[in-house]
């Protein structure tokens, strides 16, 4: 199969409204169903391969000839507008744009900031962050709460500012901002939000530069210093990323998961009956979910022939991981929620080098939440039907803006 | 009897390895995998063999089945 299926998919925008309201959008279907990858149009203009499969998903992102730089010309930037792209060219690259040695370079210092062991030396510290914000919810005097504000938002929030050495005093500036960030509102909006965090982020560096903490920003430092490397713009870049990265993803997984158990029963008995089902469970909500769909782009630098199709030199690449992830070849009846299935081959974190370096925090968050939740709020339910929930269709990230639960 | 390796040049310290079988992998201090045996046995190798599957670098590979 080599020839390419030239689909019209000119209305297609990511992250797109799901069905019901959490399937993927029946063209991702079509799309997959016709071939594990096709040529598509974009809305900013111009083609790409899309690719819907999941070892074909995998297949590309693991493979070193696909470039993920987004400086290079022809780069899929379906998701930008020109002037993001403009800011994004002149910046210095963070990790996610690098490749090879540069990437490694750049990612190889901060793995050891999040091994298994180094995490779960966290985890009583963040069980203690969990108790807290849930004993402020159950004391609020007014029902429904929203669950995002009361806990989605500040779990993570405050476990990257104590990660980070951010102060959480300033969790409202940088959680409004990078929020602005993710949207697809107005350039100018985007943009005036990217400079004021670039600025606080840069301001905050420079602090710990003159006076260290105990925190992953001044070991880092540290660690550049003893090898007379110190190199601000780069930990000013890194610190966005872990910032950004580190807290809006995890509050959306934290609603989504809480919406998704809550609007399944049944698969919610099961993972009550006993706790040590929640790893799985948080498996199966990241790949029901796939939250951050379509920010897997790549640039094919060499002619590539994959899933019997030819993909040339300069052409641009889209996993969807959220395709791949409901792909039937991988996961059996992918639209049944099924806590126990065993699903954590999905892609949800990406796959290849830059795979997710937060997964394991974002697991590890998740699992705690879920169980303390259900646990210490039996009765919790939602206080409005799923489908009349606000969706984050605006945003490059799909969660929800609010979830009213009580109890 | 299974054998593996893990290339540590490879490796980006996802840490899929050991959280699918802590028996056979570990992480260094780098974030870095690290194998506690290249033989794993028989209680431990069909776990072995789908952290190979999961290691997103392509680091693990099966020298013998």
């Amino acid at each position: 199969m080599t020839e390419s299926v030239a689909l019209e998919l000119t209305g297609l925008k990511l992250p797109v409204e799901r069905g019901c309201p959490f399937a993927p959008p029946s063209a991702y279907e079509r799309l997959r169903e016709q071939a594990p990858i096709n040529k598509i149009h974009l809305t900013s203009g111009g083609e790409a391969w899309w690719v819907s499969g999941h070892e074909e998903g995998r297949a590309v992102l693991v493979d070193p000839r696909f470039s993920s730089d987004k400086r290079k010309d022809g780069f899929p930037l379906f998701m930008l507008d020109a002037a993001t792209l403009r800011q994004i060219r002149s910046q210095p690259p963070l990790m996610l744009g690098m490749d090879g040695a540069e990437h490694s370079a750049a990612r190889r210092p901060v793995i050891g900031e999040f091994t298994v062991k180094r995490l779960a030396a966290l985890r009583p510290r963040i069980q203690d962050i969990v108790d807290h914000f849930i004993d402020d919810m159950l004391a609020a005097d007014r029902r429904p709460v929203d669950l995002v504000q009361a806990l989605s938002l500040p779990v993570p929030s405050l476990v990257i500012c104590e990660l980070l050495g951010v102060p959480y005093t300033d969790h409202d500036f940088f959680q409004s901002r990078s929020t602005m960030m993710l949207r697809r509102t107005s350039s100018e909006d985007r943009l005036r939000a990217f400079a004021e965090l670039r600025a606080y982020i840069d301001d905050l560096v420079t602090r710990k530069e003159s006076d260290p903490g105990d925190d992953l920003l001044s070991r880092q430092i540290a660690r550049q210093r003893r090898q007379g490397t110190l190199d601000h713009a780069g930990m000013v870049g890194l610190a966005f990323l872990l910032l950004t990265a580190g807290h809006e993803t995890t509050a959306n997984m934290i609603s989504l998961g809480v919406l998704g158990l809550l609007s399944h029963p049944e698969q919610l008995a099961v993972v009550k009956a006993d706790p040590g089902r929640t790893p799985m469970a948080v498996e199966e909500l990241l790949r029901y979910f796939t939250i951050a769909d379509g920010v897997t782009t790549r640039l094919a630098t060499e002619d590539v022939k994959i899933g019997g199709v030819s993909i040339k030199a300069g052409e641009g690449v889209i996993v969807s991981t959220l395709s791949a992830n409901w792909d039937p070849a991988a996961f059996k009846d992918p639209a049944e929620l099924d806590v126990e299935r065993g699903a954590r081959h999905h892609i949800a974190f990406g796959f290849g080098p830059h795979q997710c370096l937060g997964q394991n925090l974002a697991r590890m968050e998740l699992q705690i939440v879920f169980d303390t939740l259900f646990r210490r709020v039996p009765t919790l339910r939602l206080a409005a039907p799923a489908g009349d929930l606000p969706f984050k269709t605006d945003s490059v990230v799909y969660g929800v803006h609010e979830l009213p639960v009580t109890w | 009897m299974m054998r593996i390796k893990a290339d540590s040049d490879l490796c980006v310290g996802s840490g899929q390895c050991v959280l699918t079988e802590p028996a056979v992998f570990a992480q260094d201090d780098d974030g870095i995998v690290a194998l506690l045996t290249d033989h794993p046995d028989d209680q431990s190798a069909r776990q072995a063999h789908h952290a190979v599957t999961l290691c997103p670098s392509r680091a693990l590979s099966i020298l013998q089945e």
